[in-house]
Formats: structure tokens, sequence, C-alpha cells
């Protein structure tokens, strides 16, 4: 016999005034702020534990010698001590994968999220939402970057901060941008061997980047990377202005290719780890329909926000690297200021108050990215490593190369989605995150048109790629149910029927 | 390949894992894409589409480069997985299978 239909218990189904989306330094310093001011705080984040990327594993890293990673990635663990003693509650393992507004009559235009933990869908009611869902590497697409062997430095520095994880073997790191100085010099610190830095940095980029030069000697970062470049460049061959970067191999990483002043060496290695600077996350804030302006500076999308944080969609905030790179400082201060904005769009506070509290967070905002346009000139991602040729792959997902996408747009199609649908680039599970940015300056390229001009592709939820089964398990209440269930024919509802007279 | 650094100070108890079919001692709470890396796997299953071998590439959950069979289960991702005692993982060759 079939088995009588329960509704599932609803207070499964959480309410919160403020859910943040992401535990790094944004979310964790805006959840903690929100909390401490009165707002009934809910942090959702993926892994299993807080601290984002930049302090991932914070509280359980094996790597217990303090010199190894550096007081930058420790300073994480004031941020967590103090999110602790918030009140606001953290819901670890958690896949947000769609966000919509809730439209029954009941609601103030409250936004419904939906996440799956362990496998299990759940839905979590907020009054406002804030998007703290921080960066990930630019893709870069050069000839086997697809291999056995080849990683990101964002992943080379998840593998030592949460397992203690390092090369062994020959190993060279690639690309150009502050991380992958600060990972050499992590790895020299842990006694791992580098083989080659190949610096992809055009000679020209210095002379770009000099008019910014005085904010970055006035600011901390003049000291520390001037340090961390010397220790560096004295126990690592540094080849700078590489061309031509390409990873060779049957069915791993064997060698890395790259040509020097027009001379092409070859080097043995069983790692090659590349970083070209990291974009925003903007997977999520898309598929809400939250605009994006193209940032031509840093050659990416980033969420139109205001000083708060806001987005263009009522009630949904975005602060952190997610917003716009500016790091990880930055993004402590810009969750303090959206938390700020989030108590007093809900009434906890009036606007005098707001801006008054403000003050502070605005001044160590501006102390903590001075400097940061000299960085952003000077690691400018070449274009060579941003508009591939030929067969490189450029989605990884469905094995979609350079030069299908450039005659692609030769036989007339214009835009992302236009590719999208020919070649099923962006359709894999990625989601586009790993050729989007690519897919669309290909196509600038080939039409010789401005990036912005071209556009990204349609995103729409669930965000990340989730079963049936996740799906089925959402909770439903009994009017959900009855509204779609065919029942057996005695038990049908019947219309009534006018009474005789 | 990779390795754990000598001076990494586990917290947690070691578990005992399947890769493959073979036993493998690691920590608790590890990613098991780390624990592949760590075993000297750099290529955790081959692609739907041209059958090529991939490994984990982002490790932070957006590239799905390290998806793996996990106690029965396919397309996991190895590197939002972490490793339980006894699970069972297993590289994922060509596209996921559907199981009556």
């Amino acid at each position: 016999m079939k088995e009588k239909f329960q509704p599932r218990d609803l207070s499964s189904t959480g309410t919160a005034a403020l859910a943040v989306v992401g535990a790094g330094p944004a979310g964790l310093a805006a959840a903690t702020l929100a909390a401490q001011l009165g707002l009934d705080t809910v942090l959702l984040d993926e892994q299993s534990d807080v601290g984002g990327q930049i302090y991932r594993a914070i509280t359980a890293t094996p790597v217990r010698d303090r010199k190894v990673l550096g007081d930058d990635y420790w300073h994480g663990e004031s941020l967590v001590g103090a999110f602790r003693r918030s009140a606001a509650r953290h819901v670890p393992g958690a896949t947000v994968w769609a966000i919509s507004r809730n439209t029954t009559r009941q609601s103030r235009g409250d936004h419904e999220i939906a996440y799956s933990v362990g496998g299990q869908a759940k839905l979590l009611t907020a009054r406002h939402v804030l998007l703290a869902t921080g960066a990930q590497e630019r893709p870069f697409p050069i000839p086997g970057w697809t291999l056995p062997g080849v990683i990101t430095a964002g992943a080379a520095q998840i593998l030592l901060k949460s397992a203690g994880v390092v090369p062994e073997g020959p190993a060279v790191l690639a690309g150009t941008g502050p991380l992958l100085y600060l990972l050499a010099w992590q790895y020299l610190n842990a006694g791992v061997r580098i083989d080659a830095l190949l610096e992809t940095a055009p000679p020209r980029a210095l002379l770009r980047a000099l008019p910014y030069a005085l904010d970055f000697v006035r600011s901390p970062y003049f000291g520390k990377g001037l340090k961390l470049l010397r220790t560096v460049r004295a126990a690592v061959p540094v080849i700078k202005a590489v061309e031509g970067l390409q990873a060779q191999g049957h069915d791993k990483l064997e060698r890395v290719s790259y040509s020097f002043r027009g001379r092409t060496h070859t080097i043995a290695a069983q790692q090659l780890i590349l970083h070209q600077g990291v974009v925003p996350n903007v997977n999520l804030a898309r598929a809400i329909g939250a605009q994006h302006i193209w940032n031509s500076t840093l050659d990416c999308w980033q969420p139109q926000v205001d000083s708060w944080g806001n987005t263009t969609v009522a009630g949904i905030g975005m602060a952190g690297d997610g917003a716009g790179i500016a790091g990880a400082l930055a993004a402590e201060h810009r969750g303090r200021l959206a938390a700020l904005g989030a108590a007093h769009a809900l009434g906890y506070m009036d606007t005098a108050r707001r801006d008054r509290e403000a003050t502070v967070h605005r001044r160590l905002l501006a102390k903590a990215t001075l400097g940061r346009a000299f960085f952003d000139v000077l690691c400018k991602a070449p274009i060579e490593y941003r508009r591939p040729a030929g067969n490189t792959i450029i989605c990884r997902c469905e094995e979609v190369t350079a030069v299908q996408v450039r005659d692609t747009v030769k036989l007339g199609c214009s835009g992302p989605n236009q590719v999208k649908s020919f070649l099923r680039c962006g359709m894999g599970p990625c989601q586009g995150r790993f050729c989007g940015l690519t897919v669309a300056e290909i196509i600038a390229d080939e039409l010789r048109i401005p990036v912005e001009d071209v556009g990204y592709y349609r995103l729409r939820f669930p965000v990340k790629p989730l079963t049936l089964g996740e799906l089925a398990s959402l909770p439903q209440t009994a009017a959900s149910h009855e509204a779609v269930i065919r029942l057996p024919a005695d038990q049908e509802i019947r219309l009534a029927q006018p009474e005789m007279p | 390949m990779f390795r754990t650094l000598d001076q990494a100070q586990h917290v947690l108890p070691d578990v005992v894992v399947e890769i493959d079919g073979h036993a493998v001692r690691c920590r608790e709470g590890s990613s098991v894409a780390a624990v592949l890396f760590a075993n000297g796997i750099a290529a955790c299953r081959e692609t739907a589409v041209s059958r090529a071998p991939r490994g984990p590439y982002c490790m932070m959950g957006i590239c799905y480069d390290c998806l793996v069979v996990i106690d029965g289960q396919d397309n996991r991702q190895g590197c939002m997985t972490p490793v339980r005692q006894g699970m069972k993982i297993e590289r994922q060759l060509g596209p996921r299978k559907v199981r009556a």
C-alpha cells in the first residue's frame, strides 16, 4: 500500500533577518557585526569550516608552524574568534543553489534561499541577503592546461593549508600576480623546492604601473611585498616576460615549454601551478538578476553596488571580492559596511547612526586599498593568455577549443549565449565559471569590439548541479502538495453542484 | 607527485578509505581530492567527451574536474567531500552511469 503523504515539518525551513552566503573575511565580518547589532543572522557556507579560501582551514590546518603560512594568514583567527563569540548561526557544508523573492501573500518581500547540506535540500527565508561569495581564479587557457598535474595557485594553497600537501618532484609556477609570489614564499618556508617561476607580465607592465607607484610606496604592501619578492628571487630561478607558455605531456604533465626573447625553452615538470589573478564569483549574483559592469583595469565583470554593497536587486547586498576584487583586508571592512547597510535597511538603526558607525570602516577600507591600483596594472593578465587561439581548450567541461569559438563567431555568432548553443561551451557542470570570460574576450577579439558590448552567459538557477532526489527533498506544505497531486477517484474533490430549485 | 609535509600535525584521527580497492590511511576531514594527491593520483577521472585523463584543478568546488565515484554514487566533487572511515572512492571513467 502506498504511504499516505505527510507534509514535512516546516520547522526545518529556517528564518532569519539576515542571511550571509560565504564565510570568508567579508561574510565573517558582516555576520559578526550584524549579530552584534541585534539582527538574527545566519551564515551559510559551502565548506565544513569557516575562513573562506584565504583563511582556509584556519581552525584546523595541520601546518602549525606559524612562519610557514605567515601573519597575514593567521590574521584570520581574529575574524573567526569574533564570529564564534557572536550570536550568528553558522550552517557549514551548505551549497546555496537558488535565491528568489517569496511571492506568497504573507511575505513582506522576503527572500527564499534554497540550499543543500549533504544531499538534503533546505529552505531559509531571510528579509535581507548578503552575498560574500568571493573570488575564483581567472581562467588561464594555455595549451595543455587540462593535463593532470596542472593546478591553480589557489588549489596549491588549499592543499597546503587544509592538508599540508605540497609538490614533490619538479614544480614550476607560472603567471602573474601577488598570489604567485606569496605561494612561492610559503613553499620556501615549508622547505618545498621550486624549479622555476615563469613571469608572464610583459616588461612594459612596470612602465604602465609607474603612475600609481606613489600610493603603493606609501602602502603597507610596499615593505612586505619587497621583502617577499627578494626572498623568492634569491631562492628560485625567475624568468620574466615569458611568452608562449605551454603544458606538455601525454596522459599527464611532463614538460613546461615557453619562449623567452624569441627562443623556446623546455623544462621537465611534474607540477605546473598557474595563476593570473582572481575574478569575482558572479554566478549567484547574475542568476539573481543583479546588474554587472565590466572592469577594464581588472578585465572582469563585477556587480554594480553602492557604497553599502547594495546590488541593483532590492534586499540583495554583496561584499568582499565577489563585489569587485580588492583583497582580504578590504573584504572585511566592506563586509562591516554591508552589515551596517543591512541593519539600516531593516530598521535596526537610523541613517545618522549608520553613517556615524561607518566612518571608521570607511577609513580602514581606504587604507586597505591604498596602492592596489599599482598592482592591478602591474599584474594585468597579458592578452595572449586571455584571448587564446588554435586548439587550446577554452571550455574544460565540454572540451571546446579557441579556434572553434573563433570560427563560430566568423559564421555570424555575435554573443556568448549563441556560441553556447552552437558549441556547448558553458553548458557543463562548472556552468561557465572557467570559460565565460575567455569566450567573451575571444568574441570581442574577433569582432573588434569592447568586451562590455559582448556581454556574458545568461545564468540560471540552480547555480550548482543538484540531483532530482535533492530537489524532491525540499520541504513542502500540505497545500503545495495537494496543488499537484492526483487523488484516487473516491476521494476526488467535486466542485459544488448548484442546488436545484 | 605530491607529498604530505613532515611537519604536518593532524588534530583529527586517521581513517582508512579505499581508493580503487586499495586501502589508504588518511586524516579524517581531509578532502577526497587532497587524499588522492597525497597518494600520487593526479588523474581521478576520464572525461565524458573524449575520455581524456583529468585531475582536480581548482580545489574549491568550481571546476568540477575532481569528479569521482564515492560509495557507488557518481559525479561527486572530490574537493568538496571530506573522507570518512570506510569510504569507497573510485575513479570516474567516462560519463556517469545511470543505475536502475
